[in-house]
């Protein structure tokens, strides 16, 4: 069932507009609900900056116009500069992703000449106290400075903040601290359940009275700050129970390169079974995009069973996200469990019930770090 | 609401990209995680906001660039259009005096 093997198929395969280089998986946090793979301190090497230029012109060629430079935390790497110029001078609307730590005037000053269009600034909350506890560092007052260092060059500036159990009630000093640091975008991102965030789940999942509260004062800003900052408030799909359009397609406008070089049509493809993904170093973009198996996959429906086949919605949400199918269900092949449709469904039911009742769970949080990583490791391969 | 009024000086909006882009084969517009496709006549509209000319001279040479008669047709359209744009803050519209000072 190739989908190489369907030529109407082929003719329809979209462009890669969005290149997402994961520069490095090392970084300063150690976030709860970082999306990096659980196992990344098995995949340590890291693709020179020639074969990052070569990336770049590539995928460029393929029509990609959005380039953004994330990680783990893309300031570790000391030839961002460079990466970020030739991006710029390609054509790319040049994005960071970053968490700010790193971030002194001498390198703003430099990417500023490089051309970068625009930072994404993360926060992870509104406190000094909770957002340290969450990454388990001291980097709320560099955030801070960071903004204003960003805003003072004439960036837009773009704030994003995971939102959870931990910080949803919040959500009003959340926004009003977006709204003084002069944010023109504010995202909050209902954390996803993958990788880190999975084995946190219990810890962040909010109630659906959390999520209602938060939401009124969401449009209340919205309204309040009309034409001053857009709000993105992104719904969690495990209490909405409508499957999400996952990256808009399977390899239809999304590419991201993992530090060592391994192409995947999203950030988390990485973990599933039975699909191998091409690296970089051994392929082209184009040969990767258009040809590889991995990325032909999941493309359109013809992958799909019921109750997925035979769904009016097929097309509309592409049978929602194979990972969190995999993760939940333990089958990439059938439908994402969030949907009421799914046979699997009762799991997501069941977390979010749990999720009701606020208990505490014992197991305790897990932060993102290379030792966790090797635990974790560890323990997958004793099972 | 601004209506675009002739001396005013539009210029590209605070962090917007624009350019021609052979993959998609129209101009477009490039802003944080996302991409306008713009149709031939706001391209060429957008492709003249350099934030030095006047609204007037943008009309008269877009009059020019494609032998156009109704000058008074066509500069409703590039006003409606930069009314619009200004409002998805695609383009800022500046008084051209105090640009000059700025």
């Amino acid at each position: 069932m190739s989908a190489l093997d369907n030529p109407k198929r082929l003719g329809s395969i979209g462009q890669p507009l969005w290149l997402l280089a994961e520069l490095t998986y090392r970084c300063p946090l150690h976030c709860v609900f970082c999306y990096n793979p659980v196992d990344f301190a098995r995949h340590e090497s890291e693709l020179s900056t020639n074969d990052w230029l070569r990336v770049l012109r590539e995928a460029r060629a393929l029509g990609a116009v959005q380039c953004g430079f994330s990680g783990g935390e893309p300031l570790l790497r000391d030839d961002l500069e460079q990466l970020v110029a030739e991006a710029h001078t390609l054509g790319y609307y040049t994005n960071l992703i970053t968490s700010g730590v790193g971030l002194t005037e001498a390198r703003l000053d430099a990417l500023k000449d490089a051309g970068l269009d625009h930072i994404q600034l993360s926060f992870q909350d509104s406190t000094k106290e909770i957002n340290d506890f969450l990454t388990h560092t001291r980097t709320f007052d560099l955030k801070q400075r960071v903004g204003d260092m960003i805003k003072a060059r004439g960036w837009p500036m773009v704030m994003n903040v995971v939102i959870h159990r931990l910080n949803i009630e919040h959500m009003d000093r959340i926004i009003q601290m977006a709204a003084d640091l002069g944010a023109e975008y504010l995202e909050l991102a209902n954390a996803q359940y993958y990788s880190w965030a999975l084995e946190n789940r219990e810890h962040l999942m909010p109630s659906r009275e959390q999520l209602r509260q938060a939401e009124e004062v969401v449009d209340r800003w919205k309204e309040k700050l009309a034409g001053k900052m857009r709000i993105l408030f992104v719904v969690p799909d495990y209490h909405e129970g409508k499957p999400k359009k996952c990256m808009n397609g399977w390899g239809n406008v999304f590419l991201t390169v993992t530090p060592d070089g391994t192409a995947l049509p999203c950030h988390t493809a990485r973990m599933l079974p039975g699909l191998e993904f091409p690296n970089v170093k051994d392929m082209d973009v184009a040969a990767i995009w258009n040809d590889s198996p991995g990325f032909n996959f999941y493309r359109g429906t013809e992958w799909m069973r019921d109750p997925c086949r035979s769904c009016e919605h097929k097309e509309q949400d592409l049978g929602g996200c194979r990972c969190q199918a995999y993760l939940l269900a333990g089958d990439p092949n059938v439908a994402d469990p969030v949907c009421p449709k799914s046979p699997d469904h009762h799991l997501v039911e069941a977390a979010v019930a749990r999720a009701e009742q606020g208990i505490v769970p014992a197991q305790p949080l897990v932060f993102r770090d290379p030792k966790e990583s090797r635990r974790l490791l560890e323990s997958v391969a004793m099972e | 609401m601004n209506a675009a009024s002739p001396s005013l000086v539009p210029r590209l909006g605070h962090g917007f990209r624009f350019q021609w882009e052979p993959a998609q084969n129209c101009h477009v517009l490039l802003y944080p995680e996302g991409m306008v496709k713009l149709n031939q006549s706001a391209g060429e509209i957008l492709a003249r906001c350099d934030g030095k000319t006047a609204v007037a001279a943008i009309v008269a040479d877009l009059a020019k660039t494609f032998a156009m008669d109704d000058t008074a047709g066509l500069e409703a359209d590039v006003r409606a259009f930069l009314a619009m744009a200004t409002e998805r803050n695609w383009v800022a519209l500046a008084d051209a005096v105090s640009e000059e000072t700025a």
